[in-house]
């Protein structure tokens, strides 16, 4: 954005939408939309208690667990119906029908299934992240070169090294273009999770907040987490840049 | 069938034995008939060219050779073994290049060499000398995407070269290249075949090229795919580059190769 000629870093338009906040919340227009100034006071003086700190962790640990999950089993899953026609044709349907579905009616079942603790968390950050993995690393699979493919095995290639020296790296943008969704996806998995399953985390402190109307402590929270969120999503969005340079030339 | 030229019999000449051999092969695509009962042979130590109208089989029959892709009959013997599949004896140079977009030259040249199991600091001394012979020297760190298409196929050949397999198996490796380069190319290529001592099989689309750069020429007709004719320049292969191109002989050969394949010209 430039003003007056003057080129300002990314984003200052945030500026202008902080004062915005800043006027509507100090005119008293309604209790719900507390001032800036005052939830970022909040936001400094809950960091560091016993409460948050919990409540970071466990969410933390959710979401890397269900992330890492995603990661682990759907980028392999990816590849491989990618590769095979027949398992493609077998599993693809049900990646297109999760990807769509909306999968917060699942997360019941998911508590009967899995009880109602951590586990059945990460299942549900899991559900939330692991199709778009999939999908985008297989379509990342699909356009790889076949000449690529055929070099590699006239060279000798084992199936595992074609595996992790052609099909990953040639499919890397894609696949990270999809972990990075994942990931956005895998927020709104662990916070749902959090307030539907067992009431802790992150999901506890909205829950205890909102119910006794502490606005500017939910803000407070809501604020850190969407902030984590765009961090996680802009350095993924960073290195799908780094590899940017190779991906309209395969 | 010419076996050798017409103007040149009562020449006894010499053809080495075989490193390939490709006897009654035959493949379908489904409803495609591809190739139908080919044999040919290719000399050690030479180029042969495959020619032919497009979509005749030339790529087909290569990868065959390569093991890339099975035959649906007949074999292929490399050196008195039987293709099953692709092996260190052979090495493609491929018409789209196929380098690793993500890899730089250095280890693009070294690829073949790292499947292969050998070590890295072995490799990229051998890759170091191929990059050197191609003249790609200072472009050891560049990336796929900062060459030219000549420079990219270079990466190609040096890799090929740099597995030090004793049969090259090259798919139109200068479609993709300007006029100038091409011409410059063929020229290297007429080095590396004096130099390097292997059996070349070369696919093109070009008679002047065929004819310029081969010691033996396969004309192939159109699918089914048979050989039409194989032709053998005796008189102009030791001249040098300028020379080859006012060969009568050169010429001649060309004209007669363009007389058989017009007709499948639409
Ligand atoms: N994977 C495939 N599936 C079906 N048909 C194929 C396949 N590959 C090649 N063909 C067919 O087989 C025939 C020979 O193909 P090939 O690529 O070997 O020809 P070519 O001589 O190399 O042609 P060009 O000069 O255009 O490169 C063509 O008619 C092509 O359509
Ligand atoms: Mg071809």
């Amino acid at each position: 954005m430039t003003v007056f000629g003057l080129r300002l870093p990314g984003m200052s338009s945030l500026i202008l939408w902080a004062l915005l906040w800043e006027v509507v919340g100090r005119s008293g227009l309604t209790f719900f939309i507390p001032p800036i100034s005052e939830v970022f006071l909040t936001l400094f003086g809950i960091i560091g208690t016993p409460a948050f700190t919990k409540a970071l962790t466990e969410t933390g640990y959710a979401f890397i667990g269900g992330v890492a999950a995603s990661i682990v089993i759907g980028i392999p899953v990816g590849i491989l119906i990618g590769k095979n026609r027949l398992l493609d044709e077998m599993i693809l349907p049900w990646v297109n029908i999760f990807l769509s579905a909306p999968l917060t009616a699942l997360v019941p079942v998911l508590m009967v299934l899995f009880g109602f603790g951590m586990t059945s968390i990460v299942i549900t950050t899991t559900l939330f992240a692991i199709w778009i993995i999939i999908l985008n690393t297989r379509a990342g699979v699909m356009q790889i070169n076949r000449s690529m493919v055929e070099m590699a095995r006239s060279f000798g290639a084992k199936p595992l090294e074609a595996f992790f020296k052609i099909y990953f790296w040639a499919a890397l943008p894609e696949i990270l273009g999809g972990v990075r969704i994942g990931v956005i996806r895998a927020v709104k998995g662990v916070i749902i999770g959090q307030l539907l399953i067992s009431i802790v985390g992150f999901g506890a402190l909205f829950e205890l907040y909102s119910s006794n109307f502490l606005m500017s402590h939910f803000w407070a929270v809501l604020i850190v987490l969407f902030g984590m969120a765009f961090s996680i999503s802009e350095f993924l969005a960073y290195l799908e840049r780094r590899v940017a340079y190779y991906a309209a030339k395969r | 069938m010419h076996q050798t030229n017409r103007s040149f019999d009562h020449l006894q000449e010499i053809v080495p034995p075989s490193a390939v051999s490709v006897r009654n092969v035959s493949k379908r695509y489904n409803d495609v008939e591809a190739l139908r009962d080919l044999s040919l042979e290719f000399p050690r130590g030479q180029l042969t060219s495959l020619l032919g109208p497009s979509g005749c089989g030339k790529t087909t029959l290569l990868k065959i050779i390569a093991g890339l892709i099975k035959a649906n009959s007949g074999d292929v013997e490399v050196n008195g073994v039987k293709v099953e599949g692709p092996g260190p004896d052979r090495a493609f140079v491929f018409q789209d290049f196929a380098l690793l977009p993500w890899a730089n030259v250095l280890r693009n040249v070294a690829f073949g060499l790292e499947l292969r199991g050998v070590a890295k600091s072995e490799r990229e001394a051998i890759a170091e000398k191929y990059i050197r012979n191609v003249g790609l020297t200072g472009f050891e760190r560049s990336y796929p995407h900062e060459l030219s298409g000549g420079m990219r196929q270079r990466v190609g050949l040096a890799r090929a070269l740099a597995v030090d397999a004793q049969v090259l198996l090259l798919d139109e490796p200068f479609s993709a290249v300007d006029e100038q380069n091409r011409r410059k190319f063929q020229e290297d290529m007429l080095a590396l075949v004096q130099n390097e001592k292997k059996t070349f099989i070369f696919v093109t689309h070009s008679i002047e090229e065929a004819v310029y750069v081969s010691d033996q020429i396969a004309v192939l007709l159109p699918r089914p795919s048979r050989v039409s004719e194989v032709i053998r320049p005796t008189s102009f292969r030791n001249k040098d580059a300028v020379n080859i191109r006012r060969d009568p002989e050169y010429l001649d050969i060309i004209d007669r190769i363009w007389a058989s394949l017009r007709n499948y010209v639409e």
